[in-house]
């Protein structure tokens, strides 16, 4: 019985001590992007890597959820003699929805696993320790750019992909199922407004955030790690972990934000 | 090597200001209790050796003085500064004085020789890039490394490594330099390079250095004290000719284990001999 209580115990702490830990982390990252000396290549350079090197997944899968949801929306609206609403059901679907969330899942695919993989490293091989000898703030000089970028990039990506989906969309809806194309853009003008792009808006922010901080912050205690950290095991199970926390993290903050918003 | 007065605490050097201070400092990892009480003083411009058995703490010593590692107790100053209270801007402003080269140098791994030495400068001065240039190029040709700028670490051996470790812990010209393993993994003639290198630029710059070690005794001849860690305490901080010879019998097993039997006297060694 007392076995039990102090196993339980144990692993309350050890959540509580991660949550503080994780918490901390992301204060600090905050606060790295407000301390001088304020350097905008990195940003660039971070930008570019978590940005525009995605730039060619999110083009496909945009045109394929767009091509996807012309599909299942003209069969399921013509069942009602709805095809008139296609546009508006492609759109309202991306630009709310899938846009954020599928933009987010595939950069943390490709550069939240990278950046989770390459600070771990970092941190194994003593060069995170070397920064704070040096008196470099590891998190302004190596986590604020990655953040900044990651803010940045995030709902500029999530512009394509709605774009792309929408034109995908088009494409299935008008050039394969004859939908009128007057009606497609009608139906999408009349009913997508602000407030949805805003959710959307809102949404990609927030991810960009997550998917930088928890990989960033892996990455970065993965000496703490209790599965023990260390090695090449180490970083590959650490960036597994990574991934699979920032993509559950986007859809439970997905739910939250879209409760709170409509 | 230095001359030592008698005072309450052993070999203090006379004249000498104290750079850094460990008193009592404890640290426990999990249930493994790696620092039972360290006591340690490494004074302005001498060179300390910490020695002892792998797996004794004593990278955890200088991760202490570095302000990377908090004691559980005790206090650590550097020139007189107690780094548990200087807070994340205090502890930065004595970090300013530091040089460290890792054991396996930790150069960032994505960046070439040029930019590993350069990182320094970029951050934390306002020096231009054409001083930034001149200042590396000076300490790459110190090292013998010109030539190598656009190499990146993976491309460079061991022994090249540590020499670009090296010239950047120096870039900023420290008061301290820490060597953590400096020759672990080098063949003999690397290793005495880094020595020259160590002895050279200590001359030159007039730095106080904390040196991890177990390349016994040869780094006996760099040092002014040498400590021995075993059990989580400082057994002895000797000269090394006084570290050598001590009745600790602690202090006398390692020396024993590592340089094999010394002897005090001539008449000792006869006497075995005669024994034999």
């Amino acid at each position: 019985m007392l076995a039990f209580l102090e196993k339980i115990g144990t692993e309350t702490l050890w959540y509580l001590e991660t949550a503080g830990r994780m918490g901390l982390f992301l204060l600090r990252m905050l606060r790295g992007i407000f301390t001088p000396p304020f350097k905008l290549f990195p940003v660039i350079r971070q930008v570019h890597f978590i940005g525009a090197r995605s730039t060619f997944v999110i083009l496909f899968t945009g045109a394929f959820t767009g091509m996807v949801l012309g599909l299942q929306g003209y069969y399921t609206l013509r069942k009602f003699g709805s095809e008139g609403f296609l546009g508006s059901a492609v759109a309202l679907s991306l630009v709310r929805e899938l846009g954020p969330v599928l933009t987010a899942l595939m950069v943390i695919g490709r550069a939240g696993s990278a950046i989770c993989a390459e600070i771990g490293i970092m941190r194994n091989s003593e060069q995170i320790d070397a920064l704070e000898c040096m008196a470099i703030d590891p998190y302004r000089y190596l986590m604020a750019p990655k953040l900044l970028a990651g803010i940045v990039a995030l709902p500029l990506l999530t512009a394509i992909f709605d774009v792309v989906g929408i034109a995908g969309g088009y494409l299935v809806g008008v050039g394969l199922f004859g939908v009128s194309p007057g009606a497609y853009f009608q139906g999408m003008y009349s009913s997508v407004v602000w407030a949805d792009v805003e959710m959307g808006l809102v949404k990609s922010l927030v991810f960009g955030l997550l998917l930088v901080w928890i990989a960033a912050a892996k990455g970065y205690y993965l000496h703490l790690e209790r599965s023990g950290g260390f090695g090449a095991e180490g970083v590959s199970r650490t960036t597994t972990d990574a991934v699979v926390l920032s993509s559950v993290a986007v859809l439970v903050w997905d739910y939250l934000i879209t409760s709170i918003m409509l | 090597m230095s001359d030592f007065a008698a005072t309450s605490e052993p070999n203090v050097p006379t004249g000498q200001e104290p750079a850094i201070e460990l008193r009592d400092v404890c640290k426990r990892f999990g249930r493994q209790e790696v620092l039972r009480g360290v006591n340690l003083t490494v004074f302005e411009g001498r060179t300390l050796v910490i020695v002892g058995a792998s797996g004794q703490g004593k990278s955890v010593i200088i991760k202490h003085m570095l302000g990377l590692v908090r004691p559980d107790r005790g206090t650590v100053r550097v020139f007189g500064q107690d780094l548990n209270r200087v807070g994340r801007r205090g502890l930065d402003d004595v970090r300013r004085h530091f040089g460290v080269l890792f054991q396996n140098a930790a150069l960032f791994d994505s960046m070439n020789v040029f930019d590993n030495v350069a990182l320094p400068l970029r951050e934390r001065t306002r020096c231009s890039e054409a001083e930034i240039r001149s200042n590396v190029e000076e300490k790459l040709a110190l090292m013998d490394l010109l030539g190598s700028e656009e190499k990146f670490p993976a491309q460079l051996s061991g022994g090249m490594r540590k020499r670009v470790g090296l010239a950047r812990a120096l870039v900023l010209k420290p008061k301290i330099v820490f060597f953590d393993e400096p020759t672990t993994g080098l063949d003999v003639s690397k290793s005495n390079e880094i020595y020259r290198l160590f002895h050279r630029t200590q001359q030159q710059l007039g730095y106080t250095a904390v040196i991890v070690s177990h390349d016994v005794p040869k780094i006996f001849k760099l040092a002014d004290q040498v400590a021995l860690l075993a059990d989580g305490v400082i057994q002895e901080c000797l000269t090394p000719e006084a570290f050598q010879l001590s009745d600790q019998p602690v202090v006398r097993a390692f020396v024993e284990e590592t340089m094999g039997r010394l002897y005090r006297s001539d008449a000792e060694e006869e006497g075995l001999y005669e024994k034999v």
